[in-house]
């Protein structure tokens, strides 16, 4: 049986610990609401972007103008797996199921004989990598400096990117993040960034199948456009992960909370209970010692 | 006039939406200008000035990077950067065009150069631009 000053402590540590779970979980709660304005900000120009880009790819499908991040370089040979996560931990299961999902990616191509290249975003997503796919991993970038992502800096991964796939370094580019869809489900996806891929095209309300005019060529238009888009969807993915990473966050920390409270009130019994025994102890002990004189 | 409704969107947020007669764009072949009614129209922007034309005094804005989209339901402009003229910083232009020039230097083809020496050029005619609005305005 704990001494009643070893319990005591161990309540006061129990207490701080909760404090801290506590202030993590409100903070989090704070930072989510922020994500998720920023995310809802940018869903309009992603959305139009694709609209745009899927009706002009839609009419130029094949021939030698037509850009590589579209067709694809012809092959399916190496893979770039782009893997974005968050740069701090305490977040449940947030950082591990990205992680997970992309190695499970990488394990299945590379039994089929392909090579595979691993682009790292945040920090807690290539420490779990590097153990396992050392020789694996090209790239890694932090954003640890930073508040909150910004568009510039989806550019600046994009563009890395891009100056890859221009070099020939891989044919496929498929990007790892945390779709959010609520504080407590966030589902990791996997979303194939190159050659780019456009959702089924709708006819744009309102005219019909409307004929466009385009200037300069559709050609030329894509060439500028098809860069863009990647920035765009990767900044998609970024902002989709900060709120993903927030609202893990806070469900992870009320938890802890929780335990945290179950825990002290455990404790506390216990304490109580040790107290009264050892007061019921000494009583018995004064008493039977008047009794014997 | 008739009104057609207008939304120029940049990556972080919609930057206007609403309704308003005549929007100028500059895109990539040349400035055009949208009034309701506009023929189905893609182009590219180039960076410049967009000037913004409702109730009241026309808004301008410096556009850089994207594309115009003009349908029978609107017009919609999407921008990499949309900065009022009021709030641009020319220093952070000084630096985009400072970019631009190295940009030119570094080009590896012909082909390349031309094209970013246009967007040289455009980002010196809209910092023109700017400082003639600058003038104006005080």
């Amino acid at each position: 049986m704990a001494s009643l000053k070893e319990l005591r402590n161990r309540i006061a540590s129990v207490k701080a610990t909760q404090k801290i779970t506590k202030a993590m979980q409100m903070v989090a709660a704070a930072k989510l609401r922020r994500a998720q304005t920023a995310a809802e900000a940018a869903r309009p120009y992603a959305t139009r972007m694709e609209t745009v880009l899927g009706s002009i790819a839609s009419t130029v499908s094949s021939g030698p103008d037509v850009p590589r991040l579209l067709t694809g370089t012809g092959q399916d040979q190496t893979h770039l797996l782009v893997v974005l996560t968050a740069e701090r931990g305490l977040c449940g299961a947030f950082n591990s199921s990205i992680v997970r999902l992309a190695r499970e990616r990488a394990l299945s191509l590379m039994n089929q004989g392909k090579t595979v290249k691993i682009f790292c975003v945040g920090r807690k997503g290539y420490e779990p990598l590097r153990r396992q796919f050392e020789k694996q991993i090209v790239e890694l970038v932090e954003l640890r400096a930073n508040k909150g992502v910004t568009f510039a800096d989806a550019q600046a991964i994009a563009e890395k990117i891009m100056a890859m796939f221009n070099a020939g370094e891989f044919d496929v580019a498929t990007q790892f993040f945390s779709r959010f869809q609520s504080v407590i489900s966030q589902t990791p996806t996997a979303q194939q960034i190159v050659p780019a891929t456009f959702p089924e095209t709708k006819a744009p309300a309102g005219g019909g199948t409307a004929v466009y005019e385009y200037e300069p060529s559709e050609e030329d238009i894509l060439a500028e456009l098809l860069p863009r888009n990647l920035a765009v969807q990767i900044f998609k993915a970024l902002l989709e992960n900060g709120a993903s990473e927030q609202g893990a966050r806070m469900s992870a920390m009320d938890n802890a909370t929780r335990n945290a409270g179950d825990m002290i009130k455990k404790q506390t019994l216990v304490y109580n209970r040790t107290r009264q025994a050892q007061i019921t102890k000494e009583l018995i002990e004064i008493i039977s010692g008047a009794e014997a004189l | 006039m008739a009104n057609f409704s207008f939304e120029l969107v940049s990556p972080e947020r919609l930057v206007y939406s609403g309704s308003v007669t005549e929007v100028v764009v500059p895109g990539t072949e040349g400035e055009f200008g949208v009034l309701a009614g506009h023929a189905p129209f893609v182009s590219t922007l180039k960076p410049g000035v967009l000037t913004i034309k409702g109730d009241g005094a026309p808004r301008k804005l410096f556009v850089s990077g994207g594309l115009a989209e003009a349908n029978p339901a609107g017009l919609t402009v999407l921008a990499e950067t949309a900065v009022p003229l009021s709030e641009m910083n020319p220093a952070r232009l000084a630096q985009m065009i400072k970019d631009a020039q190295e940009d030119v230097e570094d080009a590896r083809d012909d082909a390349a150069r031309l094209r970013l020496q246009g967007t040289l050029d455009s980002l010196r005619a809209a910092s023109a631009a700017i400082e003639a609005d600058g003038r104006t305005s005080h």
